[in-house]
């Protein structure tokens, strides 16, 4: 079956918008730890330093997910693998 | 232009690799593009400080003052790093943790001086990523020897092998992708800011390139070789 170029564009564009969807999984995860490691220097303020670089490292790790998401939409959006 | 390479955005949007010149490679049509510009300006820069810093150390004095500082400092932080998380592991690893941790570190920044930074190109994280998975595969090999390798993989049964083994494979394309696509959605951030609002886009955006390029390119630079060195120690852990 045929489609019209500009309704597959119009569709890429419709799944680059449900692809970054996928945004807030890592957000959630990161309130998560970043709310964690707030209660984690509250009970132990000595060891500020250590708790966030642990949770930075654990966020950075969480992101990628999200950033599938991205990327999918990036791709869909300007390499345009659909309507070739 | 050349289509394959540039893609189309909006016409002021512009955070795309371009071509500058081609040449035929053994009948292949081979592009020079932006992106090996912009590493050959960051290996200008890396060299360039590293003669001076050779410079600095070959005359040191026993009261370090001024550029000699400074050099000492970034040798003692990049060991004291890779000494806290491998050990005693990280002996011969520190050259190279230092090395892709300077480079990583000026390719994310060098989207504040105008470039476009290295690491947002797919090309370029990949080999990083997969350098970090052959060093990880060569040192499972020689520190648990065939056999720990083969019962690494049957861990815990046999038939979970070829689930351990896509997770094997996954490492590379994980830690590339999660670099490249932090310092890709940067510079579109960057580029639609300055393509949509350049009315307006006056000074504030300062602001955003200190977070986009200096705080995240900061941040994952730090991830990135932190997941090196982990994956390292693991491999070089022999397990009971």
């Amino acid at each position: 079956m045929e489609f019209n170029t500009n309704f597959v564009l119009g569709c890429s564009a419709i799944g680059a918008g449900l692809a970054v969807i996928a945004g807030i999984g890592p957000g959630v995860g990161q309130g998560i730890a970043a709310g964690h490691a707030a209660a984690a220097v509250g009970r132990n303020p000595g060891a500020k330093g250590d708790v966030t670089g642990t949770m930075l490292l654990g966020q950075a790790v969480a992101e990628t997910t999200g950033l599938y998401g991205l990327l999918v939409a990036m791709l869909l959006l300007f390499v345009k693998p659909l309507a070739k | 232009m050349n289509t394959g390479i540039m893609l189309s955005g909006a016409d002021n949007i512009d955070f795309m690799i371009h071509g500058v010149f081609s040449y035929s490679f053994f009948g292949h049509e081979v592009w020079i593009t932006t992106s090996h510009i912009c590493i050959l300006i960051v290996l200008i820069t890396i060299c360039t400080f590293m003669y001076l810093a050779g410079r600095a150390m070959k005359n040191a004095k026993e009261v370090p003052t001024g550029f000699q500082n400074v050099v000492e400092l970034i040798v003692e932080k990049l060991d004291g790093m890779v000494d806290s998380t491998m050990g005693a592991n990280g002996k011969n690893f520190k050259n190279y943790i230092g090395t892709i941790f300077i480079f990583i570190l000026f390719s994310n920044i060098s989207g504040l001086l105008g470039l476009r930074p290295p690491t947002a190109d797919y090309g370029v994280t990949l080999p990083l990523g997969l350098i970090t998975f052959t060093l990880v595969f060569i040192n499972k090999l020689r520190y648990q020897k065939v056999s720990g390798f083969i019962k690494g993989l049957c861990d815990p049964w046999p038939i979970w092998a070829p689930i351990n083994i896509i997770g094997d494979i996954a490492v590379p394309i994980s830690l590339s992708l999660r670099l490249f696509a932090n310092v890709l959605s940067g510079t579109v951030m960057m580029a639609l800011i300055y393509g949509l609002l350049s009315k307006i886009a006056i000074i504030w955006p300062a602001a955003l390139h200190v977070y986009f390029d200096l705080f995240s390119g900061a941040i994952q630079t730090y991830v990135f070789c932190m997941l090196t060195m982990t994956y390292l120690s693991d491999a070089m852990t022999v397990s009971e």
